[in-house]
């Protein structure tokens, strides 16, 4: 299943409820004010860095460059452009949308 | 829109059963989701699919007992989760955590459900051929 995730961690709890409710070896996308969750130094990077151990996690590059964060993505999450979202759209049987 | 069109035969009007999961996450009346995801689930139910629906986060409050809109002027719309059933709409999942966080057991509930761990929502979640999020 593929998990994406639009809002900030700061702003909403969609990424924690997204972490708490994936099943391991699902995989989650970060795309708009979402890929702040994947940046280093915040509050909730040991959350995802833990998450990481069961999930598979990409953030997009045109929403993290415009943030002006993509030099400070995490380590382990695989940073991807329209082309990656659209493959993970269909290399995954369902996915879910976390408003 | 996410699911596969492949198999639907456009002119086949039975056919095709799939799993739909409407996933609610939002109290029910500073915003609109709560409503509307409702709306839609009756929508769906026109449709005979495999329909269940999920209460997680500030959803659980959607189902609290005793609510009462007349002073707000708004629909109380509460009751229409009990008329699911005459829908054939009978998978209602509600997330124990979500509940315990704020504090409500299953008697404060207005409609009768299925309480699950986040593991066993989690399982019910990718089960599903189509997951949509209120």
């Amino acid at each position: 299943m593929l998990h994406i995730v639009n809002k900030s961690p700061f702003d909403r709890n969609s990424l924690e409820s997204c972490l708490r409710l994936a099943k391991k070896g699902s995989a989650v996308l970060l795309i708009e004010d979402g890929v702040y969750g994947a940046t280093k130094g915040s509050s909730v990077e040991v959350k995802v860095q833990g998450a990481m151990a069961n999930l598979k996690v990409y953030a997009l590059g045109a929403d993290l460059q415009a943030r002006g964060v993509a030099d400070r993505v995490l380590d382990g999450v695989t940073v991807v452009d329209y082309g990656g979202f659209v493959d993970l759209v269909a290399d995954h049987s369902n996915l879910q949308s976390w408003l | 829109m996410f699911t596969s069109s492949e198999n639907i035969d456009p002119d086949d009007e039975g056919g095709v059963i799939k799993k739909f999961m409407f996933v609610n996450r939002k109290a029910p009346y500073g915003t609109i989701y709560a409503l509307e995801g409702l709306e839609v689930v009756l929508i769906s139910a026109a449709f005979e699919q495999d329909v269940s629906l999920a209460f997680v986060d500030d959803g659980v409050y959607e189902l609290k007992k005793g609510q009462d809109t007349k002073a707000l002027g708004q629909k109380n719309f509460s009751p229409t989760y009990r008329a699911l059933e005459g829908y054939d709409i009978e998978k209602l999942y509600v997330e124990r955590e979500s509940m315990e966080i704020r504090g409500l057991s299953e008697d404060d509930l207005l409609v009768d459900v299925q309480i699950v761990s986040a593991a066993e929502m989690a399982d019910l979640m990718v089960e599903q051929d189509v997951v949509i999020s209120f």
